[in-house]
């Protein structure tokens, strides 16, 4: 089927135009920060980035958010596995009700739960530490884990886990030894999302850690924002820095970020 | 028998258990703080509903729900038509690169909402690259600090939320139009219909339920635009950019007027369910 050529021009033109809107915001900071700090002449400074990164204290902050990633991506993809199985393959009264409930979870605003959440975990003297910011994460992830994970579980084959339990597999080896390999693409794209949603992370690491103690990377963007607003170029350098990990990791693995964030949320 | 839901439980509890103490018992939590006034120590005193009853009168909460109002059009309607239109040329086809614009319009959508804050406020401030452009072009009479401005606040801040949500929406679109049979629109074209009459009478009734998935993603974003507002505005200049989800936050913390703030959180969560369910019935009353 042939489209005509004044057409093929024009959807170019649309195709480019929004393509260049897309990337001026990531170009402008691109460019910023090698551009010339505060009472520099103009010029080319990749060093920005040694001292965003000291005067920032990024080290600390990239390392915390390092951590957070770590137990909420470890915890909510185990736990999830767990919870997707037993929804997914399983038969028990409740299934139903438990599923529905894990389905509310996908709609909770972090705004509802934090604040309690915030004066309770600060009675119990838990606030500024790593679990403070990385335990409502996990439940988050978990709501989207177990829908995700019950999804994939169910579309394998019964025949698998027949040949598992005739072969003498337990519930636990056939999990271990069938479905999670066999799961491995559905499990990838879950820690890349949940990896995504926790490196990004705002508002729960906010007011997670009131003395600063803990800030994650986005927060010390904030924080370095705050204090350096006129120093663009070292803010833009910090930015990148910042932006840097989802950004790569999204060029790499493309196919399952774009799968995740469609079909997890259009089922 | 026991053993039917032995070991389905065994497997379930360590999830539902993290889930219900972080996600379910706080969101009761809310429910209950929202009931009581108290400055975040000391006692607290209980007031039924006066919170809710308060909110209706309170000019930063009714400012909060007329933003976010506004803000639907720059984080949902308008990405919605961008992205119809972008997924309709690539699905087209002859086009080359699909898979280029497709992963740079996409890419906003995983930048960290602080960093994306960082980039759009150096563009939009006094001396930034738009007033430059702006100059450039001879509207200098345009120029502005965008963001400090009453007057262009909001839509600034809503523009970056079309930046950042034309890409998932486009994504969405697509995948909805990849399900169309390529006879239907090789049988159109057959009868003469241009590009033009082809979304109307065949791309755009069969992606009726990813318009509904966008329009429900892109409508709780709108609802829940804290990173950006709290690294751009503030919710200022006055209350011209504050949200219900800045205004949980700036109670709780900064006026210290926790029940409020819980009000402000459920009536949030409410929203967030009823948009959820009323989308998704319009979306499947109209197929």
């Amino acid at each position: 089927m042939r489209v005509s050529r004044g057409e093929v021009v024009m959807n170019y033109v649309l195709l480019i135009a929004f393509a260049l809107f897309a990337l001026a915001p990531v170009l402008t900071i691109l460019i910023g920060s090698v551009s010339a700090p505060l009472g520099e002449p103009a010029g080319f400074y990749p060093g920005n980035y040694l001292e965003a990164w000291t005067v920032g204290g990024f080290g600390s902050s990239l390392g915390n958010s390092v951590v957070v990633a770590a137990i909420v991506v470890g915890l909510a993809t185990v736990l999830s596995i767990g919870s997707g199985y037993a929804l997914g393959t399983m038969r028990f009264p409740g299934a139903t009700v438990l599923f529905y409930l894990f389905l509310l979870g996908m709609m909770i605003p972090a705004e509802a739960t934090i604040i309690p959440l915030f004066f309770d975990l600060r009675t119990l003297g838990l606030t500024d530490t790593y679990l403070a910011i990385a335990l409502p994460q996990v439940a988050q992830s978990i709501a989207f884990g177990t829908f995700w994970l019950r999804a994939q579980f169910r579309s394998m084959p019964t025949s698998l886990l027949e040949a598992a339990a005739l072969d003498g597999a337990g519930p636990l080896r056939a999990l271990r030894s069938i479905l999670v390999p066999a799961s491995r693409p559905a499990i990838v794209t879950l820690v890349v999302l949940v990896f995504m949603w926790t490196w990004n992370e705002f508002l729960i690491a906010l007011i997670m850690t009131p003395s600063g103690s803990r800030r994650t990377a986005p927060l010390g963007l904030a924080t370095f924002q705050g204090q350096y607003t006129s120093e663009t170029a070292l803010l833009a350098a910090a930015a990148v820095i910042i932006a840097l990990p989802t950004v790569i990791l999204f060029l790499f693995l493309q196919r399952h970020f774009i799968r995740g964030m469609l079909e997890g949320v259009a089922k | 028998m026991a053993r039917s839901w032995v070991t389905p439980l065994l497997f379930l509890l360590p999830a539902f258990a993290v889930y219900a103490a972080f996600a379910l018992y706080p969101l009761g939590r809310a429910a209950q703080f929202s009931l009581f006034e108290w400055r975040g120590f000391g006692a607290s005193t209980f007031v039924g509903l006066q919170n809710y009853v308060d909110l209706a009168g309170d000019a930063a909460f009714r400012a909060a729900i007329g933003n976010a109002l506004v803000l639907i059009v720059f984080y949902a309607v308008i990405p919605l038509v961008v992205g119809l239109v972008l997924a309709a040329i690539l699905r087209r086809g002859q086009v080359r690169g699909m898979g280029f614009f497709r992963t740079v319009i996409f890419l906003p959508q995983v930048i960290a909402l602080v960093v994306v804050a960082v980039a759009w406020r150096q563009i939009y401030s006094p001396v930034g690259p738009l007033n430059q452009v702006l100059e450039a072009v001879g509207l200098g009479g345009l120029t502005r600090g965008w963001l400090g401005d009453p007057g262009t606040a909001l839509a600034s801040v809503g523009f970056i939320g079309t930046w950042v949500e034309m890409g998932l929406v486009m994504l969405l679109m697509l995948s909805g139009m990849s399900r169309i049979p390529a006879e239907l629109f090789e049988a159109a074209r057959l009868d003469g219909a241009g590009p033009v009459k082809e979304f109307f009478a065949i791309t755009l009734p069969a992606v009726r339920g990813e318009i509904t998935v966008a329009l429900v993603l892109t409508i709780i974003a709108a609802l829940k635009t804290f990173d950006l507002v709290y690294m751009t505005t503030s919710g200022g200049p006055g209350n011209s950019t504050t949200v219900p989800s800045y205004e949980v936050y700036f109670r709780a913390f900064d006026l210290r007027e926790v029940g409020s703030a819980s009000a402000v959180a459920i009536v949030l969560t409410l929203l967030i369910f009823a948009i959820n369910v009323g989308v998704t019935r319009i979306g499947e009353r109209e197929s």
